[in-house]
């Protein structure tokens, strides 16, 4: 018996220091106050009173997995915000209020992501939310959204063919990343593609759209292979990919599963002399967990890079840097989350009220100097003009550009202004 | 021709990987009856001790030696992994045998925290290990690209299998292990102090894992949540051989090995696990105990 009390307590013991060590870290984030309470704010609902909301204040949300298999990359996202919010309050905050950030915890789980969110807009009443990274917790909180006539702030890049009115949607369309980059292959690498993603949903349309595009360009598909969420042996596609020797290959995978697939194609001596890969979900965040070397030559298509080369960036980098320390990096969602606060604010300014009806009308044409250069918002659509390009990774695991579309793209997530687009659903 | 060679390798290198994977849990699970579910995390600290061993390589010691980082980073995973299995079976497991249900949750509420503990010190996202130069890169042989470090893991495989069996079946340590799982209480009778066998056998089973950890850095992604990745795995491979026979491990893992990457190669990714999980249910309908069972006149 005395042995089982000794268990419990080293254990309890344990459960402690990790407890502690998790507050300590949260605190060096340098937004150490609303990090801290994030954790007790999940837990019950009644701790959300230590966030003061009076009327000089505008209560937004942050929804994003700070735990489970998103929270990798959604919590630099929310830095990101936070780190806009800061610089907006700074500056006199929206309206003469200060802007007041809620965090709430998705917890890489759909259902967690739509109750949060219509707490958020119920009992908080939050001026709009900021979050969400998947387009399945996308389409979770969509709902939500629409029934309270919320607004929703999306920073991620993602398969197009939606359009809600409560959603801003600041990620590249379809047409501002999967097809430049097909078009630019075709021109500049060659013309058979192997198609490879994870088998879910935004891999697959991503393909289709492939597909099409490269039947209309009289290009060709040798092949187009999917794998499991968090698969990790690839050396079966590698045969695949010796067998049909194709001068592309477009990866979609998502995830864990990019580390194992380079790192083997590395191994397998296949170069990016032999084959390009371009990626659409590789961002620098992910070069540091897959590596450099196995990298470098190989392609990304994104609309921003930390080198890319704007007065606005290297403030945004340096900035990023003071904030949560210098060995971070930024990238593409990272920057989409940025200057996606500016653009609400933009908004609320034009509109004089934090009203959802009155913000969407001043929405639509309001334009910002973000680090990846100007943007604005397409008031058809809620998406954003924003320019595509395409890095080569370097051997230090940041890009260098070597295209870009010069100006802007205007969004189009139903690809309407595409015929070959036109089976696609 | 060559691409059914081709494919034929690569059964045999997942093989490894599976057999890697699962001898730690063939020891944990299988000899021990311990449903390990901290089994996947133990391989994740092994993981974590590689990268480390890297960053220490990288700022204290000359570049030129930095290759044998990898190397000297073998055994020091075994060790660290196999102490934090001790330590792990001291204040857990020792007080749950006989009780499976029980020592899956505890394990499992030791694997989160071995899992937040890694998060805590290294961050949440995934890190990444240089692979040691003379395992970069393929060998060419008729047409055919073996990848060394697929090689290499295939060598290290035998080496450990080779190790297990000689110390199962040649030691007086392993005769003493084998007879205080077979049948406890008359081991116990014979003056053999079950506790220590326990410990010791436990603590090898993950120091096992780490190994496989370590090696895993060479293919796949280093992040705090890896364990989840193999952990189906390896429960599958220790079941389908037999709960308790070594000799069943390595053929239940070259065989899924080598089924699941033709089944791939003639389908896909997705549908060649679906082939596969489909055929060992099949096969565990004819046997429910695996490939070879452990006759033992010790009453479960």
């Amino acid at each position: 018996m005395k042995k089982y009390k000794w268990g419990i307590a080293l254990f309890s013991a344990a459960f402690i220091l990790s407890a502690c060590a998790t507050g300590e870290e949260a605190a060096d984030t340098g937004f150490g106050e609303a990090s801290a309470g994030e954790d007790e704010q999940s837990e019950s609902a009644e701790d959300n009173e230590e966030v003061v909301v009076d009327e000089d204040s505008i209560p937004v949300g942050l929804l994003h997995s700070l735990s489970g298999t998103m929270a990798i990359s959604e919590t630099s996202v929310r830095d990101a915000v936070m780190l806009a919010i800061d610089e907006i309050n700074e500056d006199g905050g929206v309206l003469g209020k200060e802007i007041v950030p809620i965090v709430e915890d998705g917890a890489s789980d759909e259902p967690v992501f739509s109750e949060r969110a219509s707490k958020l807009l119920q009992q908080d009443d939050v001026a709009a939310i900021f979050g969400t990274w998947t387009s399945a917790s996308r389409q979770a909180v969509l709902p939500v959204v629409e029934e309270h006539n919320g607004l929703l702030f999306y920073p991620v890049q993602y398969e197009g063919m939606e359009s809600s009115p409560n959603i801003f949607y600041n990620g590249a369309a379809p047409n501002q990343q999967i097809v430049p980059a097909v078009e630019w292959l075709f021109d500049n690498v060659g013309d058979s593609f192997f198609l490879l993603g994870s088998d879910y949903v935004f891999p697959r349309t991503a393909n289709q759209i492939i597909q099409a595009q490269l039947d209309d360009l009289g290009g060709e598909v040798v092949r187009e292979e999917y794998t499991p969420m968090g698969h990790t042996d690839y050396n079966t596609i590698i045969s695949h990919i010796r067998d049909t020797d194709p001068d592309v290959i477009f990866n979609t995978l998502n995830g864990d599963s990019n580390v194992a697939f380079f790192n083997q194609l590395a191994d397998a001596g296949i170069t990016s002399d032999d084959v390009t890969v371009l990626s659409v979900s590789v961002a620098e965040e992910e070069i540091r967990g897959i590596g450099a070397e196995v990298l470098e030559g190989h392609l990304a298509s994104w609309n921003y890079y930390q080198t890319t080369d704007t007065p606005e960036n290297e403030t945004f980098v340096s900035n990023f840097k003071e904030a949560y320390g210098e060995d971070r990096v930024t990238g593409d969602p990272i920057e989409a989350a940025y200057f996606m606060v500016y653009l609400w604010a933009q908004a609320v300014e034009e509109a004089g009220s934090t009203e959802t009806d009155a913000v969407r009308e001043a929405a639509a044409g309001i334009t910002f100097d973000a680090p990846n250069g100007p943007v604005e918002i397409d008031g058809d659509n809620q998406h954003v003009y924003k320019t595509v390009r395409i890095g080569e990774v370097q051997s230090d695991g940041q890009f260098e550009e070597v295209w870009n579309s010069g100006e802007p793209v205007k969004p189009d997530p139903f690809l309407e202004n595409y015929d070959w687009a036109e089976a696609i659903q | 021709m060559s691409s059914v060679a081709m494919q034929i390798f690569n059964g045999i290198s997942l093989g490894s990987v599976l057999l890697l994977v699962a001898m730690g849990l063939a020891i944990t699970f299988g000899l021990m009856r311990v449903i390990n579910m901290a089994h996947g995390d133990l391989i994740m600290i092994g993981a974590y001790v590689t990268y480390l061993m890297q960053v220490i390589f990288v700022q204290y010691i000359p570049e030129q030696f930095f290759d044998w980082y990898f190397i000297l980073a073998i055994p020091v995973a075994f060790i660290i992994v196999a102490g934090i299995g001790m330590l792990l079976e001291f204040t857990v497991i020792r007080h749950l045998y006989g009780r499976p249900l029980d020592s899956l949750l505890a394990t499992f509420g030791a694997g989160l925290i071995l899992q937040q503990l890694i998060r805590t010190i290294f961050g949440a996202p995934n890190v990444g290990v240089q692979s040691p130069s003379f395992l970069q890169g393929s060998l060419e042989i008729f047409g055919l690209y073996l990848p060394f470090s697929r090689l290499f893991m295939i060598g290290l495989v035998i080496v450990c299998l080779g190790g297990l069996f000689i110390y199962l079946y040649r030691t007086r340590q392993g005769r003493r292990v084998r007879a205080v799982m077979q049948n406890r209480e008359m081991a116990t009778c014979m003056g053999i102090s079950s506790r220590k066998v326990d410990s010791l056998t436990f603590a090898m089973g993950a120091g096992f894992a780490g190994v496989a950890g370590c090696t895993l850095t060479l293919i796949g992604p280093i992040g705090p949540t890896i364990g989840l990745n193999y952990i189906v795995d390896a429960f599958m491979v220790v079941v389908v051989g037999g709960v308790g026979a070594l000799t069943g491990t390595v053929i239940g893992a070259l065989g899924i090995g080598v089924f699941n990457t033709f089944f791939e190669y003639w389908t896909n990714a997705s549908m060649g696990k679906v082939l596969i999980f489909a055929l060992i249910i099949a096969f565990l309908q004819w046997r429910p105990s695996g490939l070879f069972s452990m006759k033992t006149r010790s009453l479960d």
